[in-house]
């Protein structure tokens, strides 16, 4: 019996489908058994992001009318040997195709052959939202530091916090620049967790790289060089109970202060 | 049998005093309540407005019964309806009250599109994150950080107030008034334990917490009831 996590945010543009796929990746690099779910129904990419997108038959919208099994449906990564599927959103429906009961079946009978489903929620707090929460056991709030996003993430807590199904969602903070978190042009970590008050999962660094990856259609989680992709494979270790700490940001940097900690050997 | 006088009209320095019986029927109390006025009614014109304040022992008066005796007692010249008091409260009346002087105290962090809202005063043991507001019939006692919305006295009491250990709200309001924090956020430091009043000039002012003790020395209920 698997667990389902809806990854979602509030706002859009927050990498919350680059942090689904990533998660996803990442966990079947751990040998698990993961079905990535794309809600967004109608405005899809999570498929893109995978770079899957050509070996789509049937959709989310499918399997719920009943016009095909689950299996069918889902499509799976070629990169790994049964360990990585996914089950692409519509693109020709809207978000009211599906509604929240059916999505609790659909998640639960995923449960049963899959480890992880990590299902990618729509921005919005709609029907799009109440489908893709309707499943879930776990909870991951993506946001980046930005004064917009963590308010939306905030009113997203909340929601989550009403669910009954869902555990007390966890926190990633997306995309963070360290040059003006420096400067105090930008919330610092510390700030949006004391904010927020939920357990930070995982800190990524805004890297070029990953847009990159996205474009081909390779998560960045499979190139073990980029920090990035170290920052989505941790987060999967936490997800598996492992404890983890927190990358350090200022590894950038090359100050004279860092160098004197380096220096006498000060992590 | 001996009739007891069911009106008791005394005299005071600031007017008269009508004790009411608490045991005849109302319908009694009226035709007496009129007798007693119209044969008292020698007073000459020139005098000043007598205040009058009825009590009415243990009897429950209804809105359209007081109404009925105000009218009545109006009717009778130099006569003014100062007060109608009774013993007696409507359960209703007592929840009421006793709800609007009750403190809820309520532990958890108030969000953004969360609204938090209690007849009395309310203690929150938490945050009030932007784009959250609490509103209270009483005072707000927020034991966290304010950066939402607070409205307090919301019911029309201006004498409320609000109070944070961090005071970093976006918009306060008392009663009627509201404030809103300045468009240009400096560099400035912490606000902490601080509280908001209402002054004579109906602005809201925000100042340290200790003021409140001179200011509002009904904040303090050590003696408890009301």
């Amino acid at each position: 019996m698997g667990e389902a996590i809806v990854i979602t945010s509030g706002k859009g543009g927050v990498g919350k489908t680059t942090t689904s796929a990533n998660i996803g990746t990442a966990l079947a690099l751990q040998g698990k058994r993961v079905c990535l779910v794309d809600t967004d129904i109608g405005l899809r990419n999570l498929d893109v992001v995978m770079g899957l997108e050509n070996r789509i038959i049937y959709d989310l919208v499918d399997v719920i009318q009943g016009r095909c099994k689950i299996h069918q449906a889902l499509v799976k990564d070629k990169r790994f040997e049964d360990l990585l599927y996914l089950l692409p959103a519509a693109q020709t429906s809207d978000k009211t195709a599906v509604e929240p009961e059916q999505m609790k079946v659909l998640v639960e009978s995923l449960k049963q052959d899959y480890d992880y489903i990590i299902i990618d929620c729509p921005a919005g707090i709609e029907q799009g939202y109440k489908n893709a929460v309707a499943g879930a056991d776990k909870a991951i709030v993506v946001t980046t530091p930005e004064v917009s996003a963590v308010r939306d993430a905030d009113r997203i807590i909340g929601l989550l916090e009403k669910e009954e199904n869902v555990e007390s969602p966890k926190l990633v903070i997306n995309r963070i620049r360290n040059h003006l978190i420096k400067n105090g042009d930008m919330l610092d970590v510390d700030e949006i967790t004391t904010h927020l008050s939920i357990e930070l999962i995982g800190i990524v660094a805004d890297d070029d790289e990953v847009i990159k990856a996205s474009n081909h259609g390779e998560p960045i989680a499979l190139n073990p060089n980029s920090k990035a992709s170290i920052a989505y494979r941790n987060i999967a270790r936490r997800i598996l109970g492992e404890s983890v700490p927190l990358q350090p940001l200022g590894e950038e940097d090359k100050g004279v202060f860092s160098k004197l900690k380096k220096f006498f050997g000060v992590k | 049998m001996k009739k007891t006088q069911n009106v008791l009209i005394k005299g005071t320095k600031d007017g008269l005093t009508l004790h009411l019986d608490d045991m005849c029927s109302y319908e009694e109390l009226k035709r007496e309540l009129n007798e007693k006025l119209t044969e008292n009614q020698r007073v000459n014109n020139e005098h000043p407005l007598i205040s009058v304040s009825v009590k009415a022992g243990n009897r429950y008066l209804t809105d359209e019964q007081k109404e009925e005796i105000k009218t009545l007692i109006r009717q009778k010249k130099n006569l003014v309806v100062e007060s109608i008091e009774s013993n007696v409260l409507t359960k209703l009346e007592a929840k009421q009250i006793m709800e609007e002087h009750e403190i809820v105290s309520v532990a958890r962090i108030v969000r953004s599109g969360q609204v938090l809202e209690v007849p009395g005063d309310l203690l929150l043991i938490g945050d009030v994150n932007p784009g959250g507001k609490v509103v209270a019939g009483g005072n707000v006692f927020v034991m966290g950080a304010l950066k939402g919305i607070a409205h307090a006295g919301a019911n029309g009491n201006s004498n409320a107030i609000i109070s944070a250990s961090i005071m970093m709200p976006t918009q306060l309001r008392i009663n009627e008034a509201i404030s809103r924090s300045p468009d240009v956020h400096g560099n400035e430091e912490r606000r902490e334990m601080e509280c908001a009043y209402i002054d004579e000039n109906e602005q809201i002012i925000i100042d340290r917490l200790q003021v409140l003790m001179h200011l509002r020395p009904n904040l303090t209920r050590l003696e408890g009831g009301f």
